[in-house]
């Protein structure tokens, strides 16, 4: 149903606008597409820092916000409206076009990466056959963002942070990449579409099964990837008081603060799509839950799995002390490098035999 | 060999990441403790020295003797008085200044006093932001603070009577 009303959606558009030539209606379809993906990410952003300090309240039986606005749902519209009312401050000796180039750098990927993925069948912005590839490159442009945010700060701990941080990426975007080959080397393909629609079936049929230590390692490198707790050395509140983040204030901060969350929320949706069955109901193929929830519109199901694993980050980061620096990069390089290895020879091998539901 | 494949297990089976999401969760959902101040305040003791205040008589006549012990037992020196006598041939303080800065909220003005007069009450939750001199509290406002408040002077007066 979803996919009919999109595919309505793009008829109508097209069919309303004669008189533009090919070219204007073309850009305009675009505009309207990313207005129509980035202004529901924003919102998401703002209500998942929302959730963020209430969940991590409640784990440590506090309240949290709740003064503006009922039970507090406004905090968000009140922190967004404080950074953009603030002053931003230049450091002095700074460069400033790098020092604001650095923010732009950061959220650029951020929301580009949004391009490709899908939602549910046929929801997508772009169908781009190396969507998986392009998730990767675009996703790893966001690290100049905070090396150049270090650099043009012209101050001592936003270049540690900065140095931590590409140190940290470059590791971690070896271990992702291991993992995410595993899933590739199942569905046989790198475009995200081909790739859910491979898990087509019910929980049962996902990769997380055959997966597992895979699913684990992409989360807590996902961790790694955003900067969160407890791997948030980059910012290192106890240790370089901020990071990267010290000599940025209101709009500049706040769009830093937006790239972090929506690669947090990337990763997430980024988990489901590669190993929890996309939009697919954990249902299916179950007799009688099934037809219970068929009512259920994929996108749906995908918002929900998603949700379960942006708790996941709020959880963890409201459990686990911070990692030491050398204890990150010895998780990465000892222990997440090898398993990786090793589980790729194992799905080549599951592969070759043709166990399970998972190796068509 | 077995206790390292032990721990080897034991690393692998995140177990201990596990019990801590565990506890995370448990407190999830658990009675939460914030006490949201304004509209719910924690019990006080009724020993406890909050802002002073000066009593009266029930007939109106201020207690206050001007007899300067609690100047005199002050010690941060916060209190200043000054007195003559009065038409009716009673002594009494023509000034009686109280420096918030300087006090430390001791009670020894309170034990001091017998007539009872100088006081210190619950009210801990007092600002005077118009201005600093706002801090040194006069006479008017003392007795001010003691006529709002003389129900709760005397209701924590009898609370502590039976332990004195």
């Amino acid at each position: 149903m979803m996919m009919a009303l999109w595919q309505a959606f793009v008829v109508s558009t097209h069919n309303l606008l004669p008189w533009f030539d090919g070219v204007i209606a073309t850009v305009l379809i675009i505009l309207i597409k990313a207005f129509a993906l980035i202004m529901p990410l924003m919102l998401v952003v703002a209500y998942f820092t929302y959730a963020e300090r209430k969940m991590i309240g409640y784990m440590q039986l506090r309240i949290g916000p709740n003064r503006v606005g009922p039970r507090g749902w406004l905090q968000p519209i009140a922190d967004a409206l404080k950074l953009m009312t603030k002053e931003i401050i230049f450091p002095s000796k700074a460069n400033i076009y790098l020092f604001l180039l650095a923010p732009v750098l950061a959220i650029a990927p951020a929301i580009a990466v949004w391009a490709v993925i899908p939602f549910a069948e046929g929801i997508f912005v772009v169908d781009l056959d190396v969507s998986l590839l392009y998730v990767l490159a675009i996703g790893s442009i966001g690290v100049y963002g905070i090396i150049l945010a270090g650099w043009a700060s012209n101050s001592k701990y936003p270049l540690l942070g900065a140095l931590r941080s590409a140190s940290l990426l470059v590791s971690y975007e070896i271990v992702i990449g291991f993992a995410l080959v595993t899933v590739v080397m199942i569905a046989g393909s790198v475009n995200l579409n081909t790739i859910v629609e491979a898990q087509r079936g019910g929980i049962l049929h996902w990769y997380w099964l055959p997966l597992l230590p895979m699913m684990i390692i992409f989360f807590i490198s996902a961790l790694v990837e955003t900067n969160r707790a407890p791997f948030d050395v980059v910012e290192g509140e106890s240790e370089i008081v901020g990071g990267t983040h010290v000599e940025y204030s209101g709009m500049t901060f706040a769009i830093f603060f937006l790239a972090e969350y929506a690669n947090m929320i990337l990763m997430a949706v980024l988990a489901v799509l590669l190993f929890f069955g996309g939009w697919h109901s954990p249902f299916m193929g179950i007799p009688y839950l099934e037809f219970m929830f068929s009512w259920v519109p994929g996108i749906v199901w995908l918002l929900a799995k998603s949700s379960f694993f942006m708790f996941l980050y709020l959880w963890v980061r409201a459990t686990f002390p911070r990692f030491r620096y050398d204890q990150i990069m010895r998780l990465s390089w000892k222990v997440f490098l090898p398993i990786t290895i090793i589980w790729i020879f194992v799905v080549a091998l599951m592969t070759q035999l043709k166990l399970g539901v998972w190796f068509g | 060999m077995g206790k390292k494949f032990k721990k080897l297990i034991k690393n692998f089976s995140l177990s201990e990441l596990r019990a801590g999401l565990g506890i995370t969760a448990k407190e999830l959902v658990n009675k939460k403790i914030t006490v949201q101040f304004p509209e719910e305040r924690t019990p006080i003791s009724p020993r406890f020295r909050g802002l002073h205040a000066l009593r009266r008589y029930p007939n109106g006549e201020e207690r206050c003797i001007a007899c300067k012990l609690c100047e005199a037992v002050c010690p941060a020196n916060a209190i200043t008085i000054e007195s003559e006598m009065r038409e009716d041939g009673t002594r009494r303080t023509t000034q009686y200044d109280i420096d918030l800065f300087k006090c430390i909220f001791c009670g020894f003005c309170e034990e001091s006093c017998p007539v009872d007069a100088i006081v210190e009450t619950q009210i801990f939750d007092y600002a005077f932001i118009d201005s600093r001199e706002g801090s040194i509290i006069n006479k008017a406002r003392l007795l001010e603070v003691g006529d709002k408040n003389e129900d709760m002077i005397n209701k924590t007066k009898l609370e502590d009577a039976k332990y004195k």
